[in-house]
């Protein structure tokens, strides 16, 4: 009795080991860069490096706060990002209703073909679609992101869509097809609504994957009031240019990109490990 | 007169099926089309461009340089005679050895915690997403703070753990930048095979594990015998996105590394993003992408047909 009381409390204690092992490797190096990003310029030089900044110093924050090109940065990055969510889960949620739920021959080429498009490289594509943006003169335009950024999140989109769909009770439909709605009424009026909550999810989804991408966006924008927020931060050289490297203002730049993304991670956790899990574990 | 009637009853019904099958394959074919249509425009038809680039000795570093037709001269110097290709095949299959093998163990490990009922899953839940959503790029530069030769954390703690005896130039040095990149990558994507382990295991009925335990499984028996194959699906599927994950991995080495010292950490795809943009040889560069393409193929292949790795639209569907 005795011993199996100590083995569950051993147990216990190990539990809470690893639980905390785990929280400090994913945040520390977050963590970190918050971090540097506080010190004083000095600060950060100091050898042996310190854990604490001290004092705490916002001057890396204001610097890149307030350089319009950063700025820039984050707002080309929103009106991307958002446009391809927005044309994605147009696109995909009209396929994804199809998989789910009609019936038709050449499903599975269509499956294939997004299957394909999910292992894509960027890479394979980047020289025509450079030379044919060349052409169509969108060289630093905006839709030279957007229509790549809709193609390879439509993979993601139809698979977590057709899951979330799959889910919905079909007798809802049959119930509105013998009250003697139409298929676009059924899709729009009944479908719609009840599917919601998943398209929700989504869109979480398909903004931080296209807010992400960086290839695209390293190739087809080369003026600095174009560039994204990845880009930008990839290639930060700080205010002053002729300055040893800046690494506050680096990191300060690191987590203002990142601060979108950590909001809604922590305000949708649970939708977006519903949503991540959907479309690549078949349940 | 009690004959056999002329039309056999089932008819008219398999037609009015037939009919409204029609009209749901059609109502079906409207919704796919502009998805379809958008995969094929930027995705397939592009990837037969690159294939007829890489069929021409392109240069753009000069204006009006002419095009020269090499049929698959390209491919045959990618495969004869191209050591920078041999390299950066190299380090990508390092890359994925060994990074995959570390994210598989701690995924794991992981996962078997995060499956588990206790106080605080959703501040766990929260942690292990931050890496997953951050920007690749965005982390690079996050370790390439950590791992400074002279102001860097990794440095401090290592050193004051006695691990090491000086301070180490991880991102700068011919024989650790390669191990240091896998150490940025693995933490990166670790939370990622965790999360899609834990959903594996939490399909696995409660009831095997019941039965095991009344049988007197130890826990290490149950993973054993239950868990890990039970989870084989799960893990093939993982395990497959990650490769061509590797195969794809650019953002990481340009930004952490440069794909330096030397090309010690060149991937394949900076490799061939090097060729194309840096050198402008658009034709060899396309060679080098579809060759990369190629290899991604094949290793779907091999998961999906071979070990039945069941990717979403890999299989009939069950309708």
């Amino acid at each position: 009795m005795g011993s199996s009381r100590r083995l569950r409390l051993i147990q216990l204690v190990l539990m809470q080991l690893l639980i905390a092992i785990i929280i400090i490797w994913c945040l520390a190096p977050f963590y970190w860069t918050v971090i540097t990003s506080l010190k004083q310029a000095n600060a950060i030089f100091y050898q042996p490096t310190t854990y604490l900044p001290n004092p705490v110093d916002m001057t890396s924050w204001r610097v890149v706060v307030t350089l319009p090109r950063f700025q820039g940065a984050l707002i080309n990055s929103t009106i991307i990002a958002s446009s391809v969510t927005v044309v994605s889960l147009s696109l995909g949620s009209l396929c994804a209703y199809a998989v789910a739920r009609l019936r038709f021959p050449g499903k599975n080429i269509v499956l294939a073909l997004v299957l394909a498009v999910s292992m894509f490289p960027g890479i394979a594509i980047i020289s025509p679609l450079y030379l044919q943006f060349r052409d169509w003169d969108l060289i630093n335009n905006k839709l030279a992101l957007i229509l790549p950024g809709v193609t390879f999140t439509l993979p993601v989109c139809i698979w977590t869509l057709t899951a979330f769909f799959r889910d919905l009770p079909r007798e809802l439909e049959e119930a509105a097809y013998v009250d003697g709605a139409s298929r676009i009424q059924t899709f729009t009026q009944v479908i719609g609504p009840l599917a919601a909550p998943g398209v929700f999810t989504t869109a979480i989804l398909l903004f931080i994957a296209s807010w992400n991408e960086f290839l695209f966006a390293r190739t087809f924008m080369s003026k600095v009031e174009q560039l994204t927020a990845p880009v930008a931060v990839a290639q930060f050289e700080g205010a002053d240019i002729a300055a040893a490297t800046p690494w506050g203002e680096i990191s300060a730049a690191a987590i203002a990109t990142t601060i979108p993304l950590v909001i809604l991670v922590l305000v949708f956790q649970r939708r977006i490990v519903a949503g991540l899990t959907a479309g690549a574990v078949k349940g | 007169m009690n004959a056999v009637p002329a039309h056999p009853p089932v008819r008219p019904s398999i037609r009015r099926f037939s009919t409204q099958e029609f009209l749901e394959a059609r109502f079906a074919l409207i919704l796919i089309l502009p998805a379809v249509f958008a995969i094929i425009l930027v995705a397939f038809y592009p990837l037969g461009h690159a294939f007829w680039l890489s069929l021409w000795k392109i240069n753009l570093r000069f204006a009006n340089t002419p095009w020269v037709f090499l049929g698959f001269g390209n491919y045959l110097d990618v495969l004869t005679d191209d050591e920078r290709w041999l390299n950066a095949l190299r380090v990508t299959g390092t890359i994925t050895v060994t990074s995959l093998t570390a994210e598989f163990i701690l995924g794991m490990v992981f996962a078997l915690v995060m499956n588990q009922a206790f106080r605080g899953r959703g501040l766990v839940r929260v942690a292990v997403l931050v890496p997953w959503a951050l920007t690749t790029v965005v982390s690079a530069r996050m370790w390439q703070v950590i791992y400074h030769a002279t102001y860097g954390v990794f440095n401090r703690i290592l050193y004051d753990l006695g691990i090491i005896g000086a301070y180490k130039p991880w991102i700068i040095s011919p024989v650790f930048t390669i191990w240091a990149m896998i150490g940025a990558d693995v933490w990166k994507t670790t939370p990622f095979v965790a999360l899609l382990l834990t959903a594996g295991m939490q399909m696995i009925p409660a009831e095997l594990y019941e039965a095991a335990a009344i049988d007197g499984a130890t826990a290490w028996d149950r993973f054993w015998q239950i868990t890990f194959p039970l989870l084989r699906p799960t893990l093939l599927v993982a395990l497959l996105f990650r490769m061509i994950d590797v195969f794809r991995m650019l953002d990481l080495p340009i930004v952490l590394t440069g794909g330096g010292p030397g090309q010690a950490t060149e991937t394949l795809s900076l490799y061939t993003y090097r060729v194309i943009f840096t050198d402008l040889k658009f034709g060899a560069g396309s060679a080098l992408a579809v060759t990369t393409f190629l290899i991604i193929l094949c290793t779907a292949f091999v998961f999906i047909k071979v070990l039945g790795a069941p990717v979403a639209g890999s299989e009939a569907e069950e309708r």
